[in-house]
């Protein structure tokens, strides 16, 4: 079988190789956690949920549940050792299984093990349930009247914003609201549980997030960390969706393991994985912004408001990042943001890609398209001119210098090869005499900070073995997902010790080999795992030099690592060789590795500081075009240029670049999650949940890699972050098809299209604007 | 009577047996340790099932793709699966090395679906020579494939480098050899399977389906299984007899009829086999029919499934009735022909007796002049289902409406006919201002829901301004809509 294409030879790094796993996800034999071997008696784990959305459970009717012939256990809070909690955060407000309290329609309430997965599905439909009703709150309008908060609101401010905005010559105020977004990881929740003897667990778990599972598994079961193995070789896909959501259905497989001692597995159904697990917060956003005769913002105050659903989950830090992101690229003399964080009865929102993000970003980006209709100017003009600029224009409103900025470069060089302003002018000549069909275009930026916002999950770790032959063993806990890690930190291994990537072996993330992980999350994996691997491979390194110095006399200094080899003053030696005599000379070839992120800190209740490493960069251009009688819309032609910094793997990240892309148009666009008035989502599977198909990607969608990309700082061979900031180029298509609709009414304020921008909304908003609308 | 199915996977023979007639492929392959191919939805929407099965044409073999999550096992009688894992022999096949050459795969859960529709792309039939094949076709070959990582920007590379070149792999040297062994297992009577108090029937004849129905009304029908498979997969229901109808030879009618210039269209006739006979007849038909489902689901479903089903939100009826179709059924007592539009009684209500089966559809040719058009319209272009659609048939006498039909569906709880709207128009000149009131007339036709798929609202106006579409199309030239297909 033609392996080769994953395994290209040294060289490793600033190169591109096909993900490690390319051949065996093309020939069906990557092991997915359902795919692997089943031991013996093992059973399937199901369960059965609320169907109302507030109340109190009166009665848990299970006679039928359990009768049902196949049926082993059923499980409810009472049969749970230890702690009945999943909170990431130690806000002990999210049940595993109810214990009396319905706060969503989805919410899990009991689980049924049962020799196949059809029974346990078949029995959790059959309990009997009392319930009795509360009223729900469901939007974020009610719980802001309610003050119905999972945390404190909070407030960030740069000077006076009031006075600003009062003493600007401009004024401006507007509303948008941005939607729900569902992951959608092709790969629904799975885990199998494995019990072990001492009453120890085994966990075989698609999470981002295995030590806190394992943390979470001893707590649930009454047992130390130290009993609790989980083990994640990959995931199809997560998106965030598998930092705190796979826990839950492990919990309840680990929990019918303890009580039947026999291996317990679970997947969920997709219908039952999009009601009871976790969505992109939906969002309200009101600004009032003060701004001079060129568009330059001279005060901002903003308000957004999350819907976070029942319990705190991550909502703190992704409402967090959405205030750092209010801001986007440009500058805020003066600012006032303030943050809702909305408990509702609907299930609890969660990270995703982006992290809060997109949404604060979206928000600015509505500022300054308005701001440029106000003023009759090219919004690229109004942008460019509230740039973060030099010393005096570079302190966001977080009070954090911004060192790094290139979109001064980036952004003319984009509109300049996307041929920006000579499409802007076809286009009005084209809607000048096109009745129905309406284009626009619209380029805009990103600047994405890359750290963890909460300091101490800054750290990463790494175990590195070589064995006697030379083979080197590579482990980190930082977990696949698809985006390429395991291939970038086995190239940095690889490049480290000079020898060919198939040397190195990638290995499933275990908590067993590297303890105490942060979640593979916030696009800081490679950076922060590579450079704990580098650590590694530096010890070890390190006392190959010692050995081979002393043993052939020579300077340290001569001793260097080269193609295969190691070059020890004149001679060169197989690097296999070298490491066997090391062996025979009693050297440790295993080195653990570690990294914390330096610089960074911030002060949440004076909210200042520098939470960030460093910035990501990029910026998109979109044209499209919508049909003024129905709404529905395309997208044309794409141009992209993003700073990866100097790429690990352009391959790789490209398709970061691409796929963030396509995943951010589909959350403008087509993807609308819908709640009934009873609190019960009815969009639970992709027959009425629609991602991106292949068509919606345009024939020129032109994605490239900002060429002079370095980063400043000295992140692992000065590369980026790339798996979030690219999803915020999709910004790009909601303006472009905001232009469009502009173009109907040009002498009116913006209109105000909300996202997701469904044909729906958009006809809408048509009408809004024109004077269709009075009816 | 045969207790048992043979089918080819790969090139090895099973046969089995002692089986839940339920059972899909997608768990019967799990179950084997067959895991390269993954359930992504279990009903029929994403791709991460998708595999492909060949079906003996001839002396020749037509590899059409499905969704193993929703199409029964025993539906495989007679005929060659392949699955992901039988792709790669010496090295990888051409459609896998392409993925692999352009970085196709990031997670690669969606990605041995994706292969199985290049697959079936790639054993297509398809334009020879450096072009090789448009985007329009990649992107409707890869419709029911979702994928959330890549974007399908590397996919669609991959496509067009491993359809650049004619198919030729160990499938097609093997042709012969496989034409051969199917042969060999080719069903020749009614195939019946029992097990525990569940059976299925596969009978090849009217007669024989109409005696089983007689035999068993509480029998459920499945020709495609593309609803039928969901009631098994998602609401888990208990079907104790099931017949399927795709062997039903006279079921299988595709043919123009020129005593009553009709074409009549068999009820287990897949909407992929009609679409050649449909465009021919109507060109107009096709933007529609390419945007039902996808291949998959077209590969799968039929005509008559879908008009049996009684949904108020099927593609097909709005446009057959617009076109004036008619309905046969029959029972073990005979046949009987409908108005299409008088099956649809209410929502959830049908005109179909118990013991009875939709035979065929007739669709009146085309008369002199007159202009049809049918139109979707859902959130995503590609495999979503209607909000709103709509299908006019109009002729015009000098300027003047000689004969309108209108039929939306999406708009009440049957698909239904504007005849409000169409008595404004009927009579009158084909004029905006004739149009204006046809479309307030609407209004009296219809009092739409509200749902997640659009409100009541946006479905009237829509349903308004599809009226005016088609008044454009019909009067000026310029395009008045977006086309299908990635714009360059
Ligand atoms: C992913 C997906 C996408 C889809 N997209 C669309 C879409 O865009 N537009 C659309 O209109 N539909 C869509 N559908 C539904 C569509 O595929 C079905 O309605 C299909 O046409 C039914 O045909 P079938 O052969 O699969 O029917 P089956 O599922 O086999 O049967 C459907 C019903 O018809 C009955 N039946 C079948 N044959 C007969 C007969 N000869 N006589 C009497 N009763 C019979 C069955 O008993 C059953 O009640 C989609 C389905 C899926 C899974
Ligand atoms: S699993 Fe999604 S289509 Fe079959
Ligand atoms: S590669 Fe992950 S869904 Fe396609």
């Amino acid at each position: 079988m033609n392996r080769e294409a994953s395994q290209k030879s040294t060289g490793a790094v600033h190169m591109d190789h096909a993900h490690d796993s390319a051949v065996k996800h093309v020939t069906g034999e990557a092991v997915y956690v359902d795919d692997m071997l089943e031991p013996a008696g093992l059973l399937h784990v199901y369960f059965g949920t609320s169907d109302c959305a507030r109340g109190n459970i009166r009665q848990l009717g299970l006679d039928e549940v359990k009768a049902l012939p196949g049926v082993v256990a059923v499980i409810t809070a009472q049969d749970i050792p230890g702690l009945n909690d999943i909170s990431p955060t130690h806000t002990l407000d999210e049940e595993i299984l109810c214990s009396g309290e319905i706060h969503f329609a989805g919410q899990p309430l009991f689980a049924v093990a049962a020799e196949d997965r059809e029974t346990a599905r078949r029995a959790a439909r059959l309990a009997e349930i009392e319930v009795e009703e509360e009223p729900a709150i469901l939007d974020v309008e009610e719980a802001l009247a309610r003050k119905s908060w999972v945390s404190e609101p909070q407030e960030m401010r740069r000077g006076d914003a009031a006075a600003a905005i009062s003493a600007a010559s401009h004024r401006l105020r507007g509303e948008l609201r941005t939607g729900n977004q569902e992951h959608f990881y092709l790969e629904g929740q799975a885990a199998m549980a494995i019990p072990q003897e001492d009453g120890d667990m085994l966990i075989y778990s698609s999470t981002q997030h295995p030590s806190e599972l394992q943390h979470l598994v001893a707590a649930t079961l009454g047992l130390s960390d130290n009993a609790v193995t989980v083990e994640v070789r990959r995931m199809g896909g997560a998106f965030g969706g598998k930092e705190t959501q796979a826990a839950q259905w492990a919990l309840l497989a680990a929990l019918a393991a303890h009580h039947t001692g026999r291996a317990a597995k679970i997947r969920l159904d997709r219908d039952d994985d999009m009601i009871s697990t976790g969505k992109r917060h939906d969002f309200r956003i009101v600004y009032e912004v003060g701004f001079d005769d060129d568009g330059r913002i001279e005060g901002l105050d903003v308000e957004l408001a999350a819907r976070c659903g029942m319990s705190a989950d991550l909502s703190a830090a992704i409402c967090d990042r959405a205030m750092f992101h209010s801001d986007n690229a440009y500058y805020l003399p003066t600012a006032r943001i303030r943050s809702y964080r909305c408990r509702t009865h609907t299930v609890s929102n969660t990270a995703l890609r982006g992290f809060g993000g997109p949404q604060g970003m979206m928000g600015i980006e509505r500022v300054i398209d308005a701001i440029a209709a106000r003023l009759g100017k090219d919004p690229l003009d109004v942008r460019m001119a509230n740039l973060y600029g030099d010393e005096g224009r570079n302190i966001t409103p977080y009070h954090m210098e911004v060192k790094d900025n290139v979109l001064h470069e980036l952004m003319p060089e984009l509109a300049e090869t996307a041929g920006y302003h000579s499409r802007r002018d076809a286009i009005d000549a084209f809607n000048h005499d096109s009745p129905v069909i309406k284009r626009g275009i619209a380029l805009t930026p990103v600047k994405f900070g890359i750290s963890f916002t909460t300091t101490f999950l800054n750290q990463a770790g790494a175990l590195v073995h070589v064995y006697k032959d030379g083979s080197i063993h590579l482990n980190h806990g930082g977990t696949e997902m698809g985006q390429g890690l395991f291939i970038k930190v086995a190239q940095v291994v690889a490049d480290a010790f000079q020898v060919s990537l198939d040397q190195v072996k990638i290995t499933a993330t275990t908590t067993a080999k590297v303890p105490n992980t942060s979640a593979t999350a916030a696009s800081s994996g490679s950076d922060m795992n590579g450079m704990a691997a580098l650590n590694a491979v530096r010890k070890i390194q390190k006392r190959l030099i010692v050995f081979a110095a002393e043993k052939y006399g020579v300077a340290s200094e001569s001793i260097q690592f080269v193609d295969g080899q190691v070059l020890i003053g004149d001679t060169l030696i197989p690097f296999p060789e070298l490491v066997n005599e090391a062996y025979l000379g009693r050297v440790s070839l295993s080195a653990t590795g570690y990294y914390r992120t330096p610089k960074i800190w911030y002060d949440r209740k004076k909210a200042r500081g520098r939470p960030f490493l460093y910035f990501a960069y990029g910026a998109a251009v979109s044209e499209v075009e919508i049909d003024t009688l129905t709404g529905e819309n395309r997208i044309r032609r794409v141009d992209i240029l993003h700073d990866a910094g100097r790429s690990l793997n352009p391959a790789i990240d490209m398709g970061q670049i691409e796929g963030g892309f396509v995943q951010g148009a589909g959350w403008l666009t087509m993807e609308e999650l819908w709640w009934d008035d009873s609190g019960a989502i009815r969009t639970h599977s992709p027959s009425t949940y629609k991602i991106p198909v292949s068509s919606d990607v345009p024939e020129e969608f032109n994605a490239r890699i900002w060429q002079p990309g370095k980063n400043r700082e000295p992140t692992i061979h000065r590369s980026k972050a790339v798996g979030e900031p690219p999803l915020m180029l999709a910004i790009s298509v909601h303006s472009a098809i905001n232009q469009a609709i502009a173009s109907l009414a040009p002498d009116r304020p913006l209109p105000a299209l909300d996202a997701p921008a469904t044909p729906e909304r958009i006809l809408m908003c048509i009408r809004s604007v024109t004077d269709n609308g009075g009816d | 009577m045969s207790g048992a199915i043979r089918f080819l996977l790969g090139n090895r023979l099973i046969e089995a047996s002692d089986f839940d007639p339920q059972l899909t492929v997608l768990d019967w392959l799990r179950k084997n340790r067959h895991t390269g191919t993954k359930e992504g939805c279990a009903e029929g929407d994403c791709g991460a099932c998708t595999v492909v099965v060949g079906d003996l044409a001839g002396d020749e073999i037509r590899y059409r793709s499905f969704n193993a999550c929703i199409q029964l096992l025993a539906t495989l009688d007679g005929r060659q699966l392949i699955i992901v894992e039988d792709l790669a022999q010496a090295g990888l096949h051409p459609v896998q090395q392409a993925m692999v050459d352009h970085h196709g795969s990031q997670c690669g859960f969606c990605t041995p679906g994706f292969v199985m529709s290049l697959f079936a792309l790639y054993h297509e039939n398809r334009p020879p020579g450096e072009q090789g094949i448009g985007r329009r076709q990649i992107d409707e070959g890869l419709a029911g494939n979702l994928c959330r990582c890549t974007g399908y920007a590397p996919i669609v590379r991959a496509a067009r480098q491993a359809l650049s070149v004619p198919a030729d792999d160990h499938f097609s040297q093997a042709r012969e050899q496989t034409v051969a062994s199917l042969k060999q297992i080719q069903p020749t009577e009614c195939l019946e399977l029992e097990y525990e108090n569940r059976s299925f029937f596969a009978p090849r004849s009217l007669d024989e389906l109409c005696v089983l129905l007689a035999q068993h009304p509480d029998a459920v029908m499945v020709a495609g299984a593309t609803d039928v498979g969901l009631w098994i997969t998602k609401q888990l229901r208990v079907i104790d007899t099931l017949i399927y109808t795709a062997n039903v030879t006279e079921l299988q009618t595709l043919a123009i009829d020129k005593q009553s210039a009709c074409l009549e269209i068999g009820a287990a006739v897949s909407y992929t086999d009609a679409m050649g006979a449909l465009t021919d007849v109507y060109p107009d038909f096709r933007p529609l029919l390419a945007r039902l489902g996808a291949v998959q689901v077209r590969n799968a479903g039929t005509i008559g499934g879908n008009i049996a089903n009684g949904s108020p939100i099927g593609d097909m009826p709005p446009p057959l009735i617009a076109l004036d179709a008619r309905l046969v059924l029959r029972g073990i007592h005979g046949q009987r022909t409908l108005d299409l539009e008088e099956f649809f009684i209410e929502y959830g209500r049908q005109d179909l007796r118990p013991g009875e089966c939709v035979e065929k559809i007739l669709l009146p040719l085309p008369s002199a002049g007159q202009q049809f058009r049918a139109y979707k319209l859902c959130k995503r272009f590609d495999q979503d289902i209607s909000a709103v659609c709509a299908a006019f048939a109009l002729t015009l006498d000098k300027g003047t409406v000689a004969s309108i039909r209108i039929c939306y569906g999406g708009m009440a709880g049957v698909p239904a006919r504007a005849r409000e709207a169409e008595s404004t128009l009927h009579g009158q000149s084909w004029t905006q201002a004739g149009l204006d009131g046809a479309m307030s007339a609407l209004e009296r036709d219809f009092e739409p829901i509200s749902d997640w798929r659009a409100s009541s609202e946006y479905r009237m106006i829509a349903a308004q301004n599809l009226l005016q579409r088609f008044f454009l199309e019909t009067t000026r030239d310029e395009p008045v809509h977006l086309q299908a297909g990635a714009a360059t």
